[in-house]
């Protein structure tokens, strides 16, 4: 297989694997967030906006991801 | 498929080559800060239409950062809203023919990034001094200076690729919806689009907030306050 080839395959590999990881954690702190907010009620804009904070941090390990996968597929620094 | 990580230039000014995120961020700069000019050139006490349309949004986003950085939120409100204000019509700026994000666009989410990189110096510096803000370097050990000094240019990293992420990666989703079914199709997904852009504008200036507020809330800084 070419260079070409397997720089698809790992920008395939790089966004399939690392979408599991964060997903599962936004999933968690969702869920937490919504027992929270059930909880407490009054407190819900804290909660909220605390949860998009931390949303964006573990967006962050996804893209991450994504910027691998790019490179590998428009920046490839073994391919000209 | 053309690489969405480089800009092909539509003119060149002298040696300077013009690309076209370039004219619709200055095309939106302009258009903001003429609407401001506009909207606060008559400012009164018994507001008019325009005018309480623009006190709400002010005021929403004073109420915002008062609640993160916990004080008086005058002195970020012209950052924080103006990065806020630019993101939203910057990142929605999509729906309209014949225009594309400016954000979807490496350059221009680094300056962004970088701005918010020198504005937290600047802030904390002001705030704490140049020496009381450098202390929070060797906080609670000099051993951790190198993880601080990471930390720093990996968030920034990430605020720039954050917003560049999902901006750019929701324009390339469309397209491949538009080169799978043409009609109707796209339209939820743009109308998610929108959503998206509000989202990560907010994210981004919150973000910010969070940032700047962190440095002006160093340890130094809030001893001083109590012996106040």
């Amino acid at each position: 297989m070419t260079v070409q080839s397997w720089s698809i395959l790992g920008a395939v590999a790089a966004v399939c694997f690392g979408a599991i990881g964060p997903a599962f954690a936004e999933g968690r702190a969702i869920a937490a967030s919504m027992e929270a907010i059930a909880r407490q009620p009054e407190a819900g804009g804290t909660i909220s906006r605390t949860l998009f904070v931390g949303l964006a941090m573990i967006e962050a390990i996804a893209i991450y991801c994504l910027v691998i996968a790019l490179v590998l597929l428009f920046a490839n620094p073994f391919v000209h | 498929m053309s690489s969405p990580l480089v800009e092909v230039p539509l003119f060149v000014v002298g040696r300077v080559p013009v690309a076209g995120s370039v004219l619709t961020s200055f095309g939106i700069t302009a258009v903001l800060g003429l609407a401001s000019f506009l909207l606060t050139r008559r400012l009164s006490l018994e507001p008019r239409r325009g005018q309480t349309a623009l006190e709400l949004i002010v005021s929403t986003i004073d109420d915002q950062i008062r609640e993160v950085v916990q004080r008086d939120p005058s002195p970020y409100t012209p950052l924080v809203g103006t990065l806020f204000l630019y993101l939203v019509v910057a990142n929605s700026i999509e729906v309209v023919p014949l225009l594309h994000s400016p954000t979807a666009r490496l350059e221009t989410t680094m300056a962004l990034a970088l701005v918010v990189f020198f504005s937290v110096y600047f802030y904390g510096i002001r705030a704490n001094g140049l020496r009381g803000y450098m202390k929070h370097f060797v906080e609670p050990s000099p051993l951790l200076a190198p993880i601080h000094v990471l930390s720093e240019l990996t968030r920034t990293f990430a605020l720039m690729m954050r917003l560049l992420g999902n901006i750019m990666s929701h324009g390339l989703v469309l397209a491949i919806v538009v080169s799978l079914a043409g009609l109707l199709v796209p339209i939820p997904i743009m109308a998610f689009g929108l959503f998206v852009a509000l989202v990560q504008a907010y994210i981004f200036a919150m973000l910010a907030t969070v940032y700047v507020g962190g440095a002006v809330e160093t340890e130094h800084g809030r001893q001083e306050e109590i012996s106040r």
